[in-house]
C-alpha cells in the first residue's frame, strides 16, 4: 500500500498524473466545447494537445511571455465575440481557456491540485446549460476522474496502479452522499433557478408563438421536444377531448394570423358540471402562455386569464413550472361579448382572397342560419378531396383562395385559417386558436406527454345566444388526427420524428420508461422548490420552517454527519501514523536504490539492512541504526514522538 | 535466546548433527503449542530428534509405533474387567503423556490415525462414552515416511492441517556425517540426556511467547500472504484461518527464540515454509511444483506492506 504524505509540496508531477489531469479537464470541458465558438474550442484542444506532446517529447517549459500573450489574446477574442466577459457563455469560455493555459504551465503538485479543484468548478458550469439525468451522470463520471487524479497526485511511494486511486475516489464520493443529501434537502431554496441570470439562457427554446402563417407549424411538428406533461387526478380523457388551449389569434393580414398585444382580463371563468382535475408540468418556452384543457376553470398562481380564455403568466416561462388546473368541458362561453370585440373577429384585410369572399356570400344566401352554413362548409371539406398532409404546396398571394379552390392539400393551420376566413367573410365572428391536441399516454407514469409535434390549430366561432364554440375543420378532413393523434393521420411518407410515430414497440416502451424517470427527476430533483421543501419539512414535523430553522437544521445535520466521519477517521489514526513511518522508510529505500542497492518487494527490513551493509560496508552502521529505529517503530511497541523524529532526521540526513 | 532454551538446543544439536535450523523450528513449534510432523526417509534421525526434544524439555515421553494393524485402543487405552472389585477399570493408553511420538504415522489405517486426532485437537480422549483429559502440556510429534513409499496411508489434508509445522530433516552434510560416524552410539547419547527445563518451565516460556507483539503492519503482511493463496491460480485452495493462526504463533515463537518481543517480517518468512508447505496443493500449471517450492514462491510474490 502506498502511503499519503502530510504536507503539500512543490514536488514535480509525473507523466501519469498530468495525463490524468488533462483527461479530467478535457472531459469536463467536452460539453462546453460543442457550445462555444469554433475558435475557442480549437484553441483549447490545441493547448491541451500541446501539453501532451510536450510531455512526450520532454519539451521545455513554454516561455512566460508566450503564455501571457495567449491569455491576453484569448481574453480580447472573447470580449470581441460576446461583447462582455461576464454572463454564462462568455464567463465559461474564459474559464475554459484559462484552465487550458494553466494545464500548459502545470509542473508541480501544487499547480496540479489547483487545476483539479478548478476542474471541479468548471464541471459545475455544465449545469448552466443542461440539468438532465444524462448530464448529471456524465458530470458524476468526470468528478470521479478528477477526484481520482487529485488522489493520485498524493502518492509518494511506488505507484499502486490505477485501481486504488479510482476506488478511493469512489469511496470518497460515497462518503459525501449523506452530506450532499442534507445540503440538498435543507439548504434554503431560492425561487427559480440559481442560474437564471443571463438573458442568453433562453435562446433556442421552441414552442408556439403569437402568430401563425402557412408553414409555421410544420417546423414544430418535426420536433419531438416535450411541451408539457399532464397528470390527471382521475382517468385520462379521450384524445378527442384533449384540446390544450394556447395563443388565440385574432388579426389577419391576408397571410399571417397574429395575437393582439393587449387583451382584456377576466375573472369570470366558466364553471362546468364535470370538472377535470390535473397537474401540468410545463417546459420552459420563453412565452407567457400556460396551457390548459378547454376551458380553464381556475387561474394558476401568478397568472391572469383573458377574455378569450388564454392563461398568461406574469412573466415568460423560463423554467419548468408546475400548476394544478381544473377544466370544465363546458361547450361555450362569452355569449355576452360586446360589439367591439365581435367586430374585431370579423375583420378581414381588403383585396385579399376574393374568391373566398364571393364563395362566402354565395353560401350566406343559401344558408341564412349560421349552423347550417358551418355544416355545409365542413361537408365540403369532407367530400371534396381535401388532403391532410405535412408537405402542402406553397401558396401565393391569395393563400386561402389557392388552398380552397386549387391545391386542397394542407395542414391544420391551412384548414383553420381558411375556415376562419370563410366564416368572417360570411359574417360569422371567428378566430383561430392554437395549442396542442391530444398527447401520448405514458402508462409507466400514468400521465400524458405532449410534444411540440402535437401542435394544432383550430377555429372558434361566435353564435348568437350561445357564445364562442369550437369548430375544428381538421376533424372534418382527417378525423384520425383528432381521434388517434398526429402519427395516424399523416401519410407514412411524411417525415415525422421517430419517437412520435412509435413504430418499434420495444423502443417505444423504453422511451416511455425513460420519460417517466425524467419526469420523476424533474419533479423531485429539479422541481425541489421552496414550496416543496416546506411541504417535505412539514411532513417531518417542522411546519412553517423559516430559513433560520432551515439553517439551524442544516448545521445540526452537517455537524452530525461530520462527527460520524471524524469518529470513523480517528479509528484509523494509528494506521495513518504507521503509514507515515512507512513513507519515511520508503524514502530511505529510494535513497539506497539510487546507489544501486534495491530492496526487493518481499525483502524484510533486517535482511535488507544486512545485505546493504555487506555491499557497502562504509554505510553499514547508518543503515543498521535507521533499520533498528524503523523496526522498533513499525513492528515494535515504540511510538514515542522523539523516536519518530529521530528516525525521520536520520533518514533525512542519510546520504548513501 | 533465553538461556534455558539455549541449553535445550545445544543439547539436541549435540545428538542430531548439522540440523540446527530444523531443531530450532521444532522447538519453536512446541513453544507455539503446536504439533509437529517430521517427514523424511527412514534413518535420518526422526525418532532420535523427537526423543531428544522430549527429554531435554523435561517431559514424559511415550512412543507409539504405528503399524497397519494398530487399533485405536492401542493408542487410547482399554477398560479391563477387574475380578476383585467386580467392575471395569480403565487402563490408559500410551497417549496419556506429555509428548507422544507417533512413529511412522502414515503406516496405520485411517481409523487408528483419527484416534490420535481427537487427542491432538481437543487435548482429551473419549473412549467407551467417557471423556478423559490428557496431561498438560501435550504434544504429538509424528514422523512419517514420504507417502510414495509402499504400505502407507497418506494423511488427508484435514489431518495435515492439525500439525502446526512439518519439517524435513534431509541427509546430513559430509562434515556432519563424518562427525556422526566418529562419534558415540546415538542410543547411548540419548540415555545421557538430562532435562534442561522443569515441566512448569515450558508452560512459562509458552506464556511469554504469547506476549510477543505482532504489530498491525506485520498482520497486514500475514493477511496479504493468506489472501494471495486464496486468490492466485497456482494454489488448489487457500490457507485456512487455522493456518493463519499457526503462522502468527509460529512467527511469535521464532521471534521469541531470537530474543525479541516483536515479530519481524523475517520471522514470518523463516517459519512460513514449515507451516504452509504441507497445507498447500499446487494447481493448474504449477501442478508439478513441489510443495516447498510453492511456499518459496509465495514468499517471492507477496510484497511486504
Amino acid at each position: 500500500m502506498a502511503s499519503l504524505p502530510t504536507t503539500l509540496s512543490a514536488r514535480p508531477l509525473g507523466h501519469r498524473e498530468l495525463i490524468w489531469l488533462a483527461a479530467g479537464f478535457l472531459l469536463a470541458s467536452v460539453p462546453h466545447l460543442s457550445r462555444m465558438p469554433m475558435w475557442i474550442s480549437v484553441l483549447v484542444v490545441a493547448i491541451a494537445g500541446a501539453r501532451l506532446v510536450q510531455l512526450r517529447m520532454h519539451g521545455t517549459r513554454p516561455r512566460k511571455w508566450l503564455l501571457v500573450l495567449i491569455a491576453v489574446g484569448a481574453t480580447a477574442g472573447i470580449l470581441l465575440q460576446y461583447r462582455t466577459l461576464f454572463g454564462r457563455d462568455a464567463g465559461v469560455s474564459l474559464l475554459v481557456v484559462m484552465l487550458a493555459l494553466k494545464l500548459l504551465e502545470t509542473r508541480n503538485q501544487r499547480d496540479g491540485i489547483l487545476l483539479g479543484f478548478l476542474g471541479c468548478f468548471l464541471l459545475v458550469t455544465n449545469f448552466l446549460h443542461s440539468q438532465t439525468i444524462p448530464t448529471a451522470a456524465y458530470m458524476l463520471g468526470c468528478a470521479w476522474l478528477l477526484v481520482a487524479s487529485l488522489i493520485g497526485m498524493q502518492y509518494t511511494g511506488p505507484w499502486p496502479g490505477w485501481r486504488q486511486p479510482v476506488r478511493r475516489a469512489g469511496v470518497l464520493i460515497l462518503q459525501g452522499v449523506p452530506l450532499m443529501l442534507v445540503l440538498f434537502l435543507l439548504f434554503p431554496r431560492i425561487q427559480g433557478p440559481l442560474w437564471g441570470l443571463p438573458q442568453d439562457a433562453y435562446a433556442g427554446l421552441t414552442g408556439l408563438s403569437d402568430n401563425m402563417s402557412p408553414g409555421s407549424l410544420n417546423n414544430l411538428i418535426l420536433s419531438d421536444a416535450i411541451a408539457f406533461r399532464a397528470a390527471f387526478r382521475s382517468g385520462i380523457p379521450a384524445p378527442k377531448d384533449l384540446y390544450w388551449r394556447g395563443p388565440v389569434l385574432w388579426d389577419y393580414d391576408g397571410r399571417t394570423w397574429t395575437a393582439p398585444r393587449i387583451i382584456q382580463n377576466t375573472s369570470d371563468l366558466p364553471a362546468g358540471d364535470s370538472p377535470i382535475e390535473y397537474t401540468v408540468t410545463l417546459e420552459p418556452h420563453n412565452k407567457r402562455w400556460l396551457f390548459a384543457l378547454e376551458f380553464p376553470g381556475v387561474r394558476p398562481p401568478r397568472s391572469v386569464a383573458t377574455r378569450d380564455m388564454q392563461l398568461l403568466s406574469f412573466t415568460p416561462v423560463r423554467t419548468r413550472i408546475r400548476y394544478d388546473m381544473v377544466s370544465s368541458a363546458a361547450g361555450a362561453y362569452g355569449a355576452d361579448d360586446d360589439r367591439a370585440l365581435l367586430m374585431r373577429s370579423l375583420r378581414l384585410p381588403a383585396d385579399t382572397n376574393p374568391r373566398t369572399a364571393a364563395f362566402a356570400q354565395e353560401l350566406r344566401r343559401k344558408f341564412p342560419d349560421d349552423r347550417n352554413l358551418v355544416a355545409e362548409v365542413l361537408t365540403r371539406f369532407r367530400n371534396q378531396n381535401f388532403v391532410y398532409t405535412l408537405s402542402p404546396p406553397l401558396l401565393g398571394e391569395h393563400p386561402v383562395d389557392e388552398f380552397l379552390f386549387e391545391t386542397r392539400r394542407g395542414f391544420c393551420e391551412h384548414y383553420a385559417s381558411a375556415f376562419t376566413v370563410l366564416m368572417r367573410a360570411a359574417g360569422i365572428p371567428a378566430r383561430v386558436v392554437t395549442g396542442y391536441l391530444g398527447g401520448e399516454v405514458n402508462p409507466v407514469g400514468e400521465y400524458i406527454l405532449v410534444r411540440q409535434a402535437d401542435a394544432h390549430a383550430w377555429t372558434e366561432i361566435w353564435l348568437a345566444n350561445i357564445g364562442w364554440v369550437r369548430v375544428d375543420p381538421t376533424a372534418a378532413v382527417s378525423p384520425a388526427r383528432v381521434e388517434r393523434g398526429i402519427a395516424s393521420a399523416l401519410p407514412r411518407s411524411d417525415p415525422l420524428p421517430m419517437f412520435v410515430r412509435g413504430d418499434f414497440a420495444l423502443l417505444q416502451q423504453m422511451r416511455l420508461t425513460w420519460d417517466s424517470v425524467t419526469y420523476t427527476w424533474n419533479q423531485w430533483v429539479l422541481g425541489y422548490t421552496p414550496d416543496r421543501q416546506r411541504r417535505f419539512l412539514s411532513q417531518l414535523g417542522f411546519s412553517a420552517a423559516t430559513w433560520q430553522t432551515l439553517t439551524f437544521m442544516l448545521m445540526v445535520c452537517t455537524g452530525i454527519a461530520l462527527l460520524i466521519g471524524a469518529v470513523l477517521a480517528l479509528r484509523d489514526l494509528r494506521r495513518a501514523h504507521l503509514d507515515a513511518i512507512k513513507a519515511v522508510y520508503d524514502r530511505f529505500c529510494r535513497k539506497l536504490a539510487r546507489r544501486g542497492i534495491q530492496r526487493g518487494s518481499a525483502e524484510g527490513p533486517r535482511d535488507f539492512a544486512q545485505r546493504a551493509g555487506r555491499q557497502r560496508p562504509e554505510i553499514a552502521g547508518a543503515v543498521a541504526e535507521i533499520t533498528r529505529l524503523y523496526i522498533a517503530l513499525r513492528y515494535g511497541a515504540e511510538s514515542r514522538p522523539e523516536q519518530v523524529k529521530a528516525f525521520k532526521n536520520r533518514v533525512r540526513g542519510f546520504d548513501a | 535466546m533465553p538461556s534455558p532454551l539455549n541449553a535445550v538446543t545445544d543439547q539436541i544439536n549435540r545428538i542430531i548433527l548439522g540440523k540446527t535450523h530444523q531443531i530450532r523450528l521444532a522447538i519453536a513449534c512446541l513453544l507455539a503449542r503446536g504439533h509437529l510432523l517430521i517427514e523424511d526417509v527412514p534413518g535420518v534421525g526422526k525418532t532420535t530428534l523427537a526423543h531428544a526434544i522430549a527429554t531435554s524439555l523435561g517431559l514424559k515421553f511415550q512412543r507409539i509405533q504405528f503399524t497397519s494393524d494398530l487399533l485405536p485402543a492401542d493408542i487410547l487405552g482399554v477398560s479391563v474387567y477387574n475380578r476383585d472389585t467386580g467392575s471395569f477399570e480403565f487402563h490408559p493408553g500410551p497417549v496419556f503423556t506429555n509428548v507422544v511420538l507417533a512413529d511412522e504415522v502414515n503406516r496405520a489405517t485411517p481409523r487408528a490415525q483419527s484416534a490420535l486426532l481427537e487427542a491432538m485437537e481437543e487435548n482429551q480422549v473419549t473412549t467407551e462414552g467417557e471423556t478423559r483429559p490428557l496431561p498438560r502440556p501435550f504434544f504429538v510429534i509424528a514422523t512419517q515416511n514420504p507417502s510414495y513409499q509402499v504400505g502407507t496411508f497418506p494423511l488427508p489434508e484435514s489431518q495435515l492441517d492439525r500439525f502446526l509445522m512439518r519439517i524435513e530433516l534431509g541427509y546430513p552434510d559430509a562434515q556432519a556425517e563424518r562427525a556422526l560416524l566418529n562419534g558415540m552410539d546415538r542410543r547411548d547419547l540419548l540415555g545421557s540426556l538430562k532435562a534442561c527445563l522443569e515441566p512448569e518451565g515450558l508452560a512459562r516460556l509458552q506464556r511469554e511467547v504469547q506476549q510477543v507483539q505482532a504489530s498491525p503492519a506485520l498482520l497486514d503482511y500475514l493477511q496479504a500472504l493468506i489472501n494471495h493463496t486464496r486468490q492466485a491460480p497456482e494454489f488448489e485452495h487457500g490457507l485456512s484461518p487455522r493456518a493463519a493462526l499457526a503462522m502468527l504463533q509460529g512467527s511469535r515463537a521464532w521471534a521469541y527464540m531470537d530474543g525479541r518481543n516483536h515479530v519481524l517480517p523475517e520471522d514470518l518468512q523463516t517459519v512460513l515454509p514449515a507451516i504452509v508447505a504441507h497445507r498447500l496443493t499446487p494447481a493448474g500449471e504449477m501442478r508439478s511444483t513441489s510443495r516447498n517450492d510453492l511456499a518459496a514462491q509465495l514468499l517471492q510474490q507477496v510484497a511486504i506492506p
